[in-house]
């Protein structure tokens, strides 16, 4: 794509799916921002009269707002941090020849492969049940007290069980971008007296960069609205402890009916996504166009 | 310094014997060519010298110390790779920088031997460039670069040249042969292009499958080759050898002589004389490729540039009868 015909050309070619997906965009958003505006309770059937600026200041004021701004934030950063450094970790491990590389490969991919819904219930009933569970059943062994995870660290537990969902996206990526890393950089670094740690951190790393970027956008994009997980495990709970922006704006109109309500919501979520999406381009932006 | 020996040396690669049982001694500040086809083994060997690969059996001994369990980085070695390997993220200056980064190098001596490396390789404007930024020959020079500023007691050279084109080619060989002749200090380098190990080596090495078939300067190699292969690898053009009824008038099994030992002239009055085929024209010579001589297929031969025959003309051909190599039957020189 050099020449000025090529672009033009370019240009118009893909002209038919921009505007496809520009509608595709525009028709929801806009009718989303319609709805934020009107007192529209599918309690109250009947009329949707004008509302101003209400919804917002309702949903704003709810004092679970706070909780699932914060709880979101925390459970993206959480499961980024989560995702990146185990991606790193296991990328490196499988990149070694070893005995058996296939299965194990295929073995770490699997938990990519099984719906949340189902991911989120077995580690529910299986792992973290303080009575059936493996982990209280451990505890009980030990003679420990088993933690009931749900109602003792109910986030960290949503954490873990979406982190261990989305480890294999990381690992896999990481794993080809660390496979292309040309091997005689590593043998001229070797050669110029850089340890394992350093080889790491100046030569591995940096080509990592890219793939890590990757990996962050993609994932933040999904984790904003982590639904699933919560739905089948907490639902929410205890109080506000798991409600994620995502889950409020269910709780307000499909628990409370509050259609207008739950769109202003939804505009708050598309405003929280772009303030992610900008600081996160500022951060590691400039490693897409190195 | 850097006296580097080999003491039966071997490798194999799981099953196969790449290199069979070797010995080589390669002198302070010599440059040694290693020179072979591909697949012959000169970058295994290297590769065994720098450490990158283990030794199957045998002893490498680097200045009398053995060095054949030493990491890489403790046997003060540097290689320039035929990739270069640059680190892509770096700037040329942290390039240069990293082994005095990793040697923990004062950074004012740092910079002293970045500025001097930079101000011999012509490197001094695009010290803050990135290597994607710069040409073939300005990363080869950073590859330098980064090796010189170690003041290591070797230098390594795995085809660095390979890459780049003709005449950059002759320019950077020129200035490898520079460096060493500044320095003193010892080289080895790997190549399979035998105008290379000519016109750079102190001592040439010449592998066949891991064997080493010769060592010498290059003029011994050129003037005692001690077997056939030696004798049709070094020289450009290659040597004429040539088997049967001729060479036996000559007194050997396989005959060689090599293409600027022949006189060209009046097919009645030679010793003699064949077809001219393709005539290459190089202006100071002319390269003849010459049919249907008795000998072998082909003969070459050099001839001063003014020297005109066409294509089908008879030609007479004159060896000089004392650069006449002699092999026997297994291929070896009859002294
Ligand atoms: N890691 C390896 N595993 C198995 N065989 C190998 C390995 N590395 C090299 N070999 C074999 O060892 C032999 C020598 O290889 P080497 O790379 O030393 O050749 P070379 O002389 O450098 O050739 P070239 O001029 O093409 O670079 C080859 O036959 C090659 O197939
Ligand atoms: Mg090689």
């Amino acid at each position: 794509m050099s020449t000025k015909a090529s672009r033009s050309a370019a240009r118009l070619m893909i002209s038919p799916a921009v505007v496809l997906l520009l509608m595709w965009m525009i028709v929801p958003l806009v009718m989303t921002v319609y709805f934020s505006f009107l007192r529209y309770n599918l309690l109250s059937p009947g009329a949707t009269p004008w509302a101003g600026w209400d919804n917002y200041y309702w949903f704003i004021t709810d004092p679970s707002f706070n909780d699932a701004i914060w709880n979101t934030l925390a459970l993206v950063g959480g499961i980024l941090v989560i995702t990146v450094v185990g991606g790193i970790g296991f990328a490196l491990l499988l990149d070694r020849p070893m005995f058996g590389t296939g299965i194990i490969r295929i073995m770490v991919i699997a938990p990519f492969f099984v719906m949340p819904t189902v991911s989120a219930l077995v580690w529910k009933n299986m792992f973290f049940n303080p009575v059936n569970g493996i982990f209280g059943n451990i505890a009980t062994s030990l003679g420990l007290q088993p933690i009931d995870f749900f109602a003792e660290i109910p986030l960290l537990s949503i954490i873990f069980i979406v982190s261990w969902m989305w480890l294999p996206f990381a690992t896999l990526i990481l794993l080809t971008a660390l496979q292309s890393l040309d091997q005689e950089q590593l043998e001229a670094a070797e050669m110029d007296g850089a340890s394992w740690s350093n080889r790491f951190w100046y030569i591995m790393l940096p080509h990592l960069a890219r793939a890590i970027t990757v990996v962050i956008l993609i994932q933040t994009i999904f984790l904003l609205s982590v639904f699933a997980e919560i739905l089948v495990t907490t639902n929410g709970g205890p109080g506000t402890a798991t409600t994620n922006l995502t889950y409020l704006i269910y709780v307000s109109s499909l628990l409370q009916f509050d259609v207008g309500m739950g769109s202003a919501g939804g505009v708050f979520a598309i405003i929280l996504a772009n303030i992610v999406a900008i600081f996160l381009m500022r951060m590691i932006g400039k490693n897409l166009d190195a | 310094m850097g006296r580097i020996t080999l003491e039966k040396v071997t490798k194999s690669f799981g099953e196969v014997e790449v290199i069979p049982p070797l010995d080589l001694t390669i002198e302070d500040g010599e440059f040694t060519v290693f020179v072979g086809p591909s697949g012959c083994g000169k970058s295994t060997l290297l590769r065994l010298i720098a450490g990158l690969e283990d030794t199957t059996s045998g002893h490498i001994r680097i200045d009398g110390e053995d060095a054949t369990d030493l990491p890489p980085a403790k046997r003060g070695l540097a290689m320039v790779f035929q990739s270069y390997a640059l680190y892509p993220h770096m700037s040329v200056r942290k390039n240069i920088a990293f082994p005095m980064k990793m040697a923990k190098v004062p950074e004012d001596e740092q910079n002293r031997r970045i500025e001097q490396a930079a101000k011999a390789l012509n490197l001094t404007e695009y010290l803050d460039r990135r290597p994607g930024q710069l040409s073939g020959g300005q990363r080869q020079r950073v590859a330098i670069g980064r090796a010189i500023v170690r003041e290591p007691a070797a230098f390594l050279f795995d085809e660095p040249l390979s890459n780049l084109d003709a005449a950059l080619r002759v320019g950077m060989r020129l200035e490898i042969s520079e460096l060493h002749k500044r320095l003193a200090t010892t080289m080895i380098y790997v190549t399979h292009d035998q105008v290379e190990a000519m016109t750079m080596a102190d001592k040439i090495v010449v592998l066949r499958a891991g064997n080493i078939e010769q060592v010498g300067s290059p003029l011994e190699l050129y003037k005692e080759p001690r077997n056939t292969f030696v004798a049709g690898f070094i020289g450009s053009p290659k040597m004429n050898l040539f088997e049967g009824p001729e060479a036996e008038k000559l007194g050997a099994h396989t005959a060689g002589v090599r293409p600027e030992h022949i006189e060209v002239g009046d097919p009645a009055s030679t010793y003699w004389s064949g077809t001219v085929g393709v005539a290459e024209h190089l202006g100071s010579d002319t390269f003849f490729h010459i049919h249907e001589t008795g000998l072998a297929d082909t003969i070459t031969v050099r001839a001063p540039g003014d020297v005109d025959y066409k294509h089908g003309d008879r030609i007479g051909l004159n060896p000089r009868m004392d650069m006449i190599h002699k092999f026997d039957q297994q291929g070896l020189r009859i002294q």
